[in-house]
């Protein structure tokens, strides 16, 4: 069973009171984009052993989306972070640095600002 | 003027705890800056009660203040007042950026009460209701079952719950079950 804790409500929710909604941190092309970039924003999607960064709403709750950083693999989950940013928090990269030296995910990696 | 009428009009359940159709109570909606001040003095001037802290509900005299989300609080204000207050707090908060309605009609509200309460309440919401975890004035939105519900526990004892009128019914032959006499697990 996966527990996060809502940033806005700071309620250690179980999975049945959220519901998933997908991978974070996408990078929208609309129009004006090329055909592949539109293809692998519409389609591509990480499918990670490891880190990984997805986006969450505390559905039977306060209804915010926030996004959540875990592992797949142990499903540890390294920490819970607003919605209001396009980029993990700095906090949470330090604690997945320090939990998973050496990690990457997509254009994020260890180390890497 | 037709007669307003509670989703199951005073139905009631007696088993491991009581669980009674709490009547017509007025609730407003108010969406908003919970730090702004004019904020702050409509609601007390609507409920009475302080804006509350995250997760929990003030409660006054006439009236009560329940934490929904970070721009969220449920008023509760008389049944008759409903539709004065709501208008009330729509005037002092001209201007700002909020909103205030009147939800009372689409609300129904329950009391949960004896000695079962928090074993019942368990049964049917992923909470954790130990006397340690769950106190007086905690208010909480979470699942009751397969609906969207709220709950606080009163400093008297009682839990109050707040869902949909529409899934009214739902919860109360829910909650029922949940008190069924023969049913005791004995975790809290």
């Amino acid at each position: 069973m996966l527990i996060l804790e809502c940033p806005y409500c700071g309620v250690k929710a179980e999975e049945t009171e959220l519901a998933a909604g997908g991978e974070a941190h996408l990078k929208r092309y609309g129009p004006g984009s090329s055909d592949d970039e539109f293809h692998d924003y519409l389609f591509m999607r990480e499918n990670p052993k490891g880190v990984h960064f997805e986006r969450w709403r505390h559905a039977n709750g306060c209804g915010k989306w926030f996004h959540a950083a875990r592992c797949t693999m142990t499903l540890e989950v390294f920490g819970t972070y607003t919605a209001q940013t396009s980029v993990p928090t700095q906090e949470i990269l330090d604690k997945i640095a320090a939990k998973r030296p050496g990690w990457t995910w997509r254009e994020f990696a260890d180390g890497k600002k | 003027m037709s007669k307003a009428v509670s989703v199951l009009n005073g139905a009631r359940f007696s088993g491991l705890a009581t669980v009674e159709d709490a009547g017509l109570q007025g609730m407003i909606t108010l969406r908003g800056d919970l730090g702004s001040k004019t904020l702050k003095a409509a609601v007390k001037a609507a409920t009475g009660a302080e804006v509350p802290a995250q997760g929990s509900i003030s409660v006054a005299e006439n009236g009560a203040a329940a934490w929904m989300s970070p721009d969220e609080l449920l008023l509760l204000v008389p049944y008759e007042d409903a539709v004065a207050k709501t208008a009330e707090v729509a005037e002092a908060l001209k201007g700002e950026h909020a909103l205030a309605v009147n939800v009372s009609d689409a609300r129904a509200f329950f009391r949960l009460s004896g000695e079962g309460a928090r074993e019942v309440l368990g049964k049917v919401s992923p909470v954790d209701f130990d006397a340690a975890a769950f106190k007086p004035g905690q208010f909480r939105r979470s699942r009751l079952a397969q609906v969207a519900g709220a709950f606080w526990l009163n400093d008297d004892g009682n839990f109050y719950i707040v869902c949909f009128r529409s899934v009214g019914e739902y919860v109360f032959k829910l909650l029922s079950a949940g008190a069924h006499p023969q049913s005791k697990v004995g975790v809290y």
